[in-house]
């Protein structure tokens, strides 16, 4: 797929990969080998219909295409861009075997943009015309990230009058302040997703916080039948350093979450600052890292190291965004772990200090340790550090409401079949019972929790 | 549209103002402690304001500002009618309450009215309350006459003695904690000296003392860390986790240098502000 040259994206918030024509679809999809049972499907956590819309796409029909793309996937505009592909539909594709597998994401995103380009989006069969909202079957969900609006789009479509409830300012959750613009660009996909659940009368309740401004209690006298809670993982885990909070370290949430919904890219147009660096640290290695990484290259660093304690091939990310990270000049600083964040004299970031390590004998899990190697230490110089470490489940919903029950890591414990929590017709999904995990999953979890709802409802059986 | 602003009181002229905001969905919920973030403009940063008082019947809720940047600059060019783009809340932990002894709340330029609703917290618990408040001069003192309503005793200080105490509030605050033993608690809301300096005052003394610490911070509700503050040794989240704290805990030292941490940015946008303002009106 063509992307931006490096050189140039390196420089730019502009989308990294420049899309296919229908011309390339259309040769790349007659490379599918039509199997008769896709392996490919059962990669996908939503089953696609991936030979099904791939047939469609090579004999030219876009918009049916995306029909069939449709029945199962509510924001393939957005899966295109962000899944895993190597390790879900293209992982399990049978041509990886002998030469590359079938591009299915870039082909789903080549789908899903034609039809947001066409704005076709009122006349594809998946989502019924004006479906009638019956005001009595109503539900709310608290939280607006992938999951929710999975719920939102399937229930709105079948007659349910869904509202979302968001904490901050802006819908979408971690598509609109995590993953940045030049991976998701946020005007031309993300709003027009939200768009369309917005013509399906979905209403979106912006600042308003579950445990805060209203409880799940407060809900159900509302008349809410059912509520789905898919308030992410959000709060940010620190290394537990010294030096850890001096000014110039940031947890890759806050870092984004400027630069994203602040739009500190373009300061002081936006009012929102950030402290852009000169030489750049980023500790961990999975796609927050990629996207904390890439960004601060963007605002003009001059170097951006990437410290992870493993090895390369054993970074979490996104094949993809690793590779582009590298072409756009991402320096790899790996089998290293950061043990102190060293000061400048008054309160400001000038360097870290590093651990040497290397890789152990695989563990229980069959995963290998990495292993300090004793005495070998360096300096790095760095006045800005950005932390993806990861996250934990936020509490302010949780502990404003102890009748849910929580697993032994914090996450809510919601049932496998149906996703209902401990509280009757109160469902769950996403990563607040996963943990971080990804777009589709939390899709997957929302459609589930969907089903259920429309099941109990007798929409369905 | 909601969040209009009913009422607009300059209680310093361009320096400090009052809004009443109709707000019923926070009104309703809001206790003593808590905070609102709100963002003035579409390209607006998201600031947090202490809800200096609440009157659930009529749904409204009451913030004190003191104009310092771009987002409270914009915040004062508001007028009565106009409607604050966006407000969350109501966030942060509610005053932990204890009862039966006195409690000394400690104001600041401010923290004052922020205090206030402290107070009148702690009022309602059935608390004697003591406030001692404190400013650079008589023209800077706020909330006088409404902490006089349920304070039965106010103490007053000035930097310039130009009214009250010729002093600072620890001055005062020590002296009645000398003899005074029935303080259970004392409270102080302020600029970070006067907060370090109020529990410093009450260390000897073992008062517990609480702090409400005004970090840095961005969405409000636990999820970005930009306002962890070092407590007793911990990383706490001041969103979440306060934003009151003891403050015989609390690194002072770290909260004032992160405060300043986007000083010269701060500044670069307030005078972009004032810049792209003056080629409006030429
Ligand atoms: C930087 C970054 C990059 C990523 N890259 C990828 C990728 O390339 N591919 C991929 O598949 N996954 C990626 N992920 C992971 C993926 O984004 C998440 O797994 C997914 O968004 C989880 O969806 P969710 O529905 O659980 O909630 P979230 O997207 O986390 O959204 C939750 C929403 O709930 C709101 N909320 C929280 N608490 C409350 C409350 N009490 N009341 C009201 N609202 C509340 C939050 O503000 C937020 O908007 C990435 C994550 C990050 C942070
Ligand atoms: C829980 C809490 C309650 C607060 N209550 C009040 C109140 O009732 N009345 C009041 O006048 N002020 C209060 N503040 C402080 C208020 O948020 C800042 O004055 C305001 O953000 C300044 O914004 P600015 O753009 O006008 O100024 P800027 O030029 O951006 O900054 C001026 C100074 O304000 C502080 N500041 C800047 N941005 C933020 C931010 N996002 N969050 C917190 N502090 C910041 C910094 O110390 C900075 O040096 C409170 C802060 C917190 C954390
Ligand atoms: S949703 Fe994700 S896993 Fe499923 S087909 Fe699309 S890209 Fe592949
Ligand atoms: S302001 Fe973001 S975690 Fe507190």
């Amino acid at each position: 797929m063509p992307n931006q040259p490096a050189e140039e994206r390196a420089r730019n918030f502009k989308e990294v990969a420049l899309g296919y024509t229908k011309e390339m679809a259309m040769q790349e999809a007659a490379r599918c080998l039509n199997c008769k049972k896709p392996k490919c499907v059962q990669g996908c956590p939503v089953q696609v219909p991936i030979a099904d819309f791939i047939a469609e796409v090579a004999k030219g029909n876009i918009e049916k295409a995306y029909s069939v793309i449709k029945s199962t996937n509510s924001l393939p505009a957005i899966c295109g861009r962000v899944c895993p592909q190597e390790i879900q539909c293209e992982g399990a594709c049978i041509l990886n075997a002998k030469d590359q597998p079938i591009a299915i994401g870039r082909l789903e995103r080549y789908v899903a943009d034609e039809y947001m380009y066409l704005d076709a989006c009122d006349l594809i069969s998946a989502k019924p015309e004006c479906p009638f909202i019956d005001e009595e079957k109503k539900v709310a969900c608290i939280g607006s990230g992938p999951s929710s609006l999975t719920v939102a789009g399937y229930l709105a479509s079948r007659g349910c009058k869904v509202t979302i409830f968001e904490a901050l300012h802006e819908v979408g959750g971690v598509l609109v302040y995590g993953i940045p613009e030049f991976r998701l660009p946020k005007e031309d996909v993300v709003a027009k997703e939200v768009g369309a659940l917005k013509d399906l009368q979905v209403d979106f309740v912006t600042n308003y916080v579950g445990g805060k401004t209203f409880s799940i209690e407060d809900l159900k006298e509302q008349g809410y039948k059912a509520v789905f809670v898919g308030v992410g993982a959000g709060l940010p885990r620190f290394l537990n350093i010294s030096g850890e909070n001096l000014c110039g370290v940031f947890s890759a949430n806050e870092y984004l979450t400027r630069v994203n919904l602040g739009r500190a890219y373009d300061f002081p147009n936006y009012d929102t600052p950030i402290i852009k660096g000169r030489k750049v640290t980023v500790y961990g290695g999975g796609n927050v890292a990629m996207d904390a990484a890439r960004t601060a290259q963007r605002l003009g660093a001059e170097t951006v190291h990437i410290v992870y304690r493993r090895t390369a091939d054993a970074m979490p990310a996104r094949l993809e965004e690793l590779e582009h990270a590298v072409e756009e000049g991402i320096i790899l600083e790996v089998l290293a772990n950061p043990i102190e964040f060293k000061s400048d004299g008054s309160g400001n970031l000038a360097s870290v200090t590093l651990q040497k390590m290397k890789m152990g004998e695989p563990d229980d899990s069959g995963r290998c340790r990495p292993l300090p190697i004793e005495g070998e230490t360096y300096e790095l110089e760095t006045d800005l550090a950005v932390i993806a470490v990861g996250t934990r489940p936020n509490p302010v919903l949780l502990e404003n409401e102890p009748d849910l029950k929580l697993n032994k890591w914090g996450y809510i414990e919601a049932d496998e079949e149906t996703n209902e929590t401990s509280i009757p017709d109160v469902y769950a999904g996403g990563d607040i019972v996963t943990g971080a995990a990804t777009v589709i999953l939390a899709m997957g979890a929302g459609r589930k929790a969907a089903q259920e709802i429309a099941r109990r409802f007798g929409i369905e059986d | 549209m909601a969040n209009k602003i009913l009422k607009k009181e300059q209680l310093i002229p361009g320096q400090t103002s009052k809004l009443v905001i109709d707000a019923p969905h926070i009104a309703a919920k809001a206790k003593p402690g808590n905070f609102v973030i709100l963002r003035v403009t579409e390209r607006g940063e998201r600031i947090p304001l202490t809800i200096a008082d609440t009157d659930p019947e009529s749904g409204t809720i009451t913030i004190v500002y003191l104009v310092l940047g771009k987002s409270t600059a914009l915040l004062e060019q508001l007028n009565e009618g106009d409607d604050i783009l966006d407000l969350c809340g109501p966030l942060g932990k509610a005053t932990e309450l204890h009862s039966g002894g006195t409690v000394i709340c400690v104001g600041g330029g401010t923290g004052i009215a922020a205090m206030h609703h402290i107070a009148k917290g702690n009022h309602e618990a059935g608390n004697h309350v003591v406030a001692i408040i404190g400013a650079r001069n008589k023209d800077l003192l706020l909330f006088e006459k409404e902490l006089k309503e349920f304070c039965p005793e106010v103490l007053i200080s000035t930097d310039d003695g130009s009214y009250g105490h010729h002093g600072l509030v620890t001055e005062l605050l020590k002296d009645r904690l000398e003899k005074d033993d029935s303080v259970i608690e004392v409270v102080a809301v302020g600029p970070v000296p006067m907060m370090a300096a109020v529990s410093k005052t009450t260390e000897p003394f073992g008062t517990p003392t609480t702090v409400s610490l005004n970090s840095i911070m961005v969405d409000g509700v636990g999820m970005c860390g930009a306002c962890r503050v070092t407590v007793g040794g911990e990383t706490k989240f001041a969103c979440v986790d306060g934003p009151e704290f003891d403050g015989h805990k609390v690194d002072f030292g770290e909260l004032r240098q992160r405060l300043a941490a986007f000083s010269s940015l701060e500044k670069k946008s307030f005078d972009h502000h004032c810049r792209c303002k003056c080629n409006d009106n030429s």
